[in-house]
């Protein structure tokens, strides 16, 4: 291993955190057929687990989220991703239940992937890393919870890829999810948002210090790839109504235009921000990876074109929720599936929220949200007494 | 526990314990125990609640306003926000024993299409109307020359989520045409005298009920294979 992929490796390994090494490293078969040994998952955990362990809740993180869903994030400073929802008193009461958020499988905040050390050759994997899938993902969830020891989780969480997770998780996991709450997400991934991806990927793998998914070793990083990827896909996250509210077509500390290709107008200037921030915290092959993840869900392929197969006859109790102006996991989506819940005659709540700022809006204070997981969420616990 | 004091044909709603009002009281006291229900139009989940809780039953709601939705997804009930005129499709046919529509129907914008829907995604449907026929209301419209104003149909017609006022006699011609049967009904007068309403006597209660309550069920036909 390069100085330089070591100095990588040793970054990850010290993040704060707790972490897990799944099955004594045994390695897992994934769904490509491909297996990956020493899998190791980082993850954060909040609350006391009850005496019945009948009070954990699992947050699925989203593509670039990571375990630090609350506290401070050790890499930027800033506050957790969903330090609205989750916390004391909040809508995920930490002082009611145990709450989990792992680092998902492929990610690059100490979860195992590209960046992580194949026990194989003693390297960095790179683009060596096997191709991993959303039920992948939530196979080593699983395993999480196996090392709790935790039989059945209260509910399983989180939004656009980890809402994606959570409907995995009830098909797969039925009778260890008490309650799934997907927020903003889907059952397969859309045409136009492969699309995205793709355009995302294709930023980070020409730029030159890709190096074909080996940069770690050559001390480089594909910087301007990732972060234009980061800058196409933000667009996506937001509104015409949010960005015009925010910049309109403000120009960016200047008053006039300059006549040349410099961010003149807030709105670049506020993307490139995005762009270059997001490099600094996220890995360009953790990128790669995550969104073929995404691009390859299609829940209702896997059961045979008859989506409500994945849940045919459980007991989990659902809570959907969409946003009106979020249209990469637009409310038809989060529909779909309640149709198919319908069918499959599970117990389902489904609420689309008035918001005009996009798909972002289930990480933002959003109270309509919150009275809605929080109210579910209590009535799951005094169901089962947690 | 029974909400109504016996099956006499006359009785009055009493107070119930559960703050239900009389109209829902006598909805809920048609519903059989342990059985699966859709409430459309469930608004903050009272009914529901009663049924999922009081009455052991497997209860769904459907209900157009998130305030509603929310209500009654933070009271535990599995409520989906969505629109009688358009989501009843996505139920699959025979999912319920009972669809009920409390002060709902008058408010669709398809109430043929509607109606064909609860019958086919349920045996029977519970549906209670206002009744613009009872004589106060006809006399208000005949003395004043202005749309029915009374006390129960107490909104302006600019704001009345009522956008399809009928008469008992009107409602029943409805249930005629689109070939579904009316099984029991009572006419609700002064909120809480109820009068069963027999066949030949729909008159009576088209002029005295000032509101209604209709079991509907599905035409007779050849048993259908049930879920």
């Amino acid at each position: 291993m390069t100085q330089a992929a070591r100095a990588v490796h040793e970054i990850q390994e010290s993040l704060p955190g707790e972490r897990a090494l799944l099955a004594g490293g045994a390695p897992i078969v994934l769904e490509s057929g491909a297996r990956l040994g020493s899998v190791t998952v980082a993850y954060r955990t909040w609350g006391t687990l009850n005496a019945a362990r009948s009070n954990a809740v699992l947050i699925c993180h989203a593509l670039t989220g990571d375990q630090y869903a609350l506290g401070m994030h050790p890499v930027t400073g800033k506050p957790g991703w969903w330090q609205h929802m989750v916390g004391p008193g909040k809508a995920i009461d930490t002082d009611r239940f145990f709450v989990i958020c792992p680092n998902c499988l492929g990610g690059c905040m100490g979860s195992t992937g590209p960046a992580a050390i194949d026990p194989a050759t003693g390297e960095l994997y790179g683009t060596s890393f096997p191709m991993i899938t959303i039920g992948d993902m939530v196979d080593v969830q699983a395993r999480l919870l196996d090392e709790l020891g935790i039989e059945q989780a209260m509910c399983v969480v989180g939004g656009s890829m980890g809402g994606m997770q959570v409907l995995e998780w009830a098909a797969r996991y039925g009778e260890r999810v008490a309650s799934a709450v997907p927020i903003a997400a889907a059952a397969r991934h859309s045409a136009q948002n492969i699309a995205f991806h793709e355009v995302g990927r294709q930023a980070i793998m020409t730029d030159p210090d890709w190096c074909d998914g080996f940069y770690y070793r050559h001390g480089k990083r594909p910087e301007a790839g990732l972060s234009v990827a980061r800058m196409a896909a933000h667009i996506t996250y937001l509104s015409e109504p949010a960005l015009w509210r925010k910049f309109g077509r403000a120009l960016q500390d200047r008053y006039a235009k300059s006549y040349g290709f410099e961010a003149d107008f807030q709105v670049e200037s506020y993307l490139r921000h995005q762009g270059t921030s997001f490099v600094e915290r996220f890995d360009a092959n953790a990128y790669l990876y995550i969104t073929r993840a995404m691009d390859y869900f299609d829940l209702e392929a896997e059961f045979e074109g008859d989506l409500a197969r994945a849940w045919q006859g459980t007991k989990t109790r659902f809570l959907l929720v969409s946003f009106t102006s979020d249209w990469l996991f637009p409310t038809s989506e989060s529909k779909e599936v309640v149709r198919a819940l319908n069918r499959a005659c599970a117990n389902v709540s489904f609420v689309e929220i008035e918001s005009d700022r996009g798909h972002d809006a289930f990480l933002l204070d959003e109270p309509d949200l919150f009275a809605t997981v929080g109210g579910f969420l209590a009535s799951v616990a005094r169901e089962r007494g947690a | 526990m029974s909400l109504l004091s016996g099956a006499q044909d006359r009785f009055n709603l009493g107070d119930n314990a559960f703050g239900l009002r009389p109209d829902l009281a006598l909805v809920a006291s048609t519903i059989a125990p342990e059985t699966r229900l859709l409430d459309v139009g469930c608004g903050d989940g009272v009914l529901l609640e009663y049924l999922v809780k009081q009455r052991r039953c497997d209860g769904r709601g459907m209900e157009i306003s998130q305030a509603g939705v929310n209500a009654c997804v933070a009271r535990g009930l599995p409520v989906v926000q969505g629109d009688a005129d358009r989501h009843l499709l996505d139920y699959p046919d025979d999912s319920f024993d009972y669809a009920i529509l409390s002060h709902t129907f008058q408010a669709v914008h398809r109430p043929r299409e509607v109606l064909r829907q609860l019958l086919r995604i349920a045996d029977v449907a519970i549906v209670s109307i206002l009744n613009y026929g009872q004589w106060r209301a006809r006399l208000s419209m005949v003395v004043r020359g202005r749309m029915p104003h009374t006390r129960t149909i107490a909104q302006p017609w600019f704001e009345t989520a009522n956008i399809r006022p009928c008469t008992v006699r009107d409602f029943l011609d409805l249930v005629r045409i689109e070939g579904a049967r009316c099984g029991r009904a009572w006419g609700i007068a002064k909120e809480r005298e109820v009068t069963a309403i027999k066949p030949g006597f729909e008159g009576q209660a088209n002029l005295f009920a000032d509101q209604a309550v209709f079991e509907l069920l599905r035409p007779p036909q050849p048993k259908r294979r049930r879920r």
